[in-house]
């Protein structure tokens, strides 16, 4: 049904790839971040609130841009990283998952935090007269509780970072088999006289994940909503 | 024995409050808003008084004067509460088990049964919180705190949510428990009939003072002050 080449079926892999390491690496901050917003007040709050949401109201070139400033290899960041860790970003898939994770974690801190927010604390008072020290109390208790939410943020996540472009395309560029991404091979083929063909399947190919994304998010809420409310 | 000498400043209500609990049950008696619940949860370290002592057996819990304020989870002290928040996200039987679960000690042999079957809850275990009924919900609250090895139990309105008929049918199950446990019990009501059956030891609260604490005799008085 889909006639794909190979070249574009290395773009589907590889943007699964990216897409599954940026919601991964981002969920540990997520998790943090969204605990920091619903939970804590302290100062330089709203900051931090205007700066995870920044990226969704950016361009995503100055996204990508900024990313190839301080990521880059002679960026602070990315020297800093590349010096210690031996990790690079600039020109790589990892730089591709980094500027994915970074277009997409507002998309995931949002619901996390409504969720956590959410939760009822005297449950957690109880657990904690049961014996359950704060850290405990989080992890047996909250983050279970917190869990709808924190599934419909990796699905957001993941799903703009399986569509995420601009940001990706400025910082670490176009280049097959390392950081063409399904968007990245769409756009290429869409510069070609003729490509035309060729971009419908890879465009099918999105729609179908994205899809698929949306409706699993859809799915899971629901089944845990069920599974903590009991009927 | 536990020794409460608490005061702390709640918006317009001043709370001031000093009694003994000894064995049996002790009953925090008064009309709602006299500040009841929330003496129970300075008792459990839920709530932070502004000044005062709090000691259980020989430990001190809470010390305004000396910094000590033990947080909840070291203070080994079951709190059954009005409305039982059983964890929604666990079975009957992984609630009941939480509190040996978060403190890490071995399994005692029976223990659970012995418990399970003095509240008559064995056949809930595998059941979710949300598919009991409300008097199911509190005995299994009940045996949860049980389950902890509290060194003291706090029952805050247990019945309250409950109606008459479901109150007669666990009444019995709290006076079992009063005579089986050897632990003290601060039960909170502001129902006569309820501390009637239960109490061996009564606290009169009112607007956040001890009014009178004594025997059941007191409840009889305020019977007789009302006829008149």
């Amino acid at each position: 049904m889909l006639d794909l080449s190979p070249a574009e079926w290395t773009a589907v892999a590889l943007s699964l790839r990216i897409a599954l390491v940026a919601t991964a690496c981002a969920l540990p901050f997520g998790i943090a971040i969204g605990w920091l917003l619903a939970r804590k007040q302290f100062w330089g709050k709203t900051l931090l609130n205007g700066l995870v949401f920044l990226p969704l109201v950016l361009p995503p070139v100055v996204t990508g841009y900024l990313l190839l400033i301080w990521f880059g290899r002679r960026g602070p960041i990315g020297a800093f990283l590349y010096d210690y860790f031996g990790v690079v970003f600039s020109f790589r898939w990892t730089g591709a998952a980094l500027s994915c994770g970074v277009m997409g974690f507002p998309l995931m801190v949002r619901p996390i935090s409504l969720a956590l927010e959410a939760v009822d604390r005297r449950l957690e008072d109880a657990a904690a007269t049961l014996g359950a020290n704060s850290v405990l109390v989080f992890f047996t208790v909250t983050l279970p509780l917190a869990l709808p939410g924190i599934i419909a943020g990796v699905l957001l996540c993941f799903a703009r970072a399986l569509g995420e472009f601009g940001a990706t395309i400025t910082f670490v560029s176009n280049i097959p088999g390392e950081t063409q991404t399904i968007s990245a091979a769409i756009y290429t083929l869409t510069q070609v006289p003729g490509g035309d063909a060729a971009a419908g399947g890879l465009v099918l190919v999105a729609i179908a994940l994205s899809l698929i994304a949306l409706i699993a998010a859809e799915w899971v809420a629901r089944r845990a909503t069920i599974r903590f409310h009991g009927d | 024995m536990l020794a409460v000498d608490v005061a702390k400043q709640l918006g317009a209500l001043s709370l001031s409050v000093r009694f003994q609990a000894a064995h049996g049950a002790t009953a925090l008696f008064g009309p709602s808003g006299a500040g009841k619940t929330s003496v129970v949860n300075m008792i459990a370290g839920l709530l932070t008084p502004d000044r005062g002592v709090v000691t259980l057996d020989d430990t001190v819990l809470f010390d305004a004067g000396k910094n000590i304020d033990v947080p909840p989870h070291r203070r080994r002290i079951g709190y059954v509460f009005q409305e039982g928040r059983l964890f929604p996200h666990l079975s009957v039987r992984q609630n009941l088990d939480y509190g040996r679960r978060m403190s890490g000690h071995p399994r005692e042999a029976g223990e659970f049964e012995r418990i399970a079957a003095l509240l008559d809850i064995g056949h809930l275990l595998d059941r979710r919180p949300g598919k009991l009924s409300g008097g199911e919900r509190q005995r299994v609250a009940v045996g949860r705190a049980l389950l902890m090895r509290p060194r003291l139990l706090l029952l805050d309105e247990p019945l309250a949510s409950l109606d008459a008929g479901l109150k007669r049918e666990i009444l019995p199950y709290l006076v079992r428990l009063r005579d089986d446990a050897k632990i003290p019990i601060v039960y909170v009501s502001h129902m006569p009939a309820e501390v009637r059956r239960i109490a061996t030891t009564v606290v009169r609260l009112d607007s956040g003072r001890v009014v009178a604490s004594g025997g059941l005799e007191l409840l009889e008085e305020l019977e007789l002050d009302s006829l008149n």
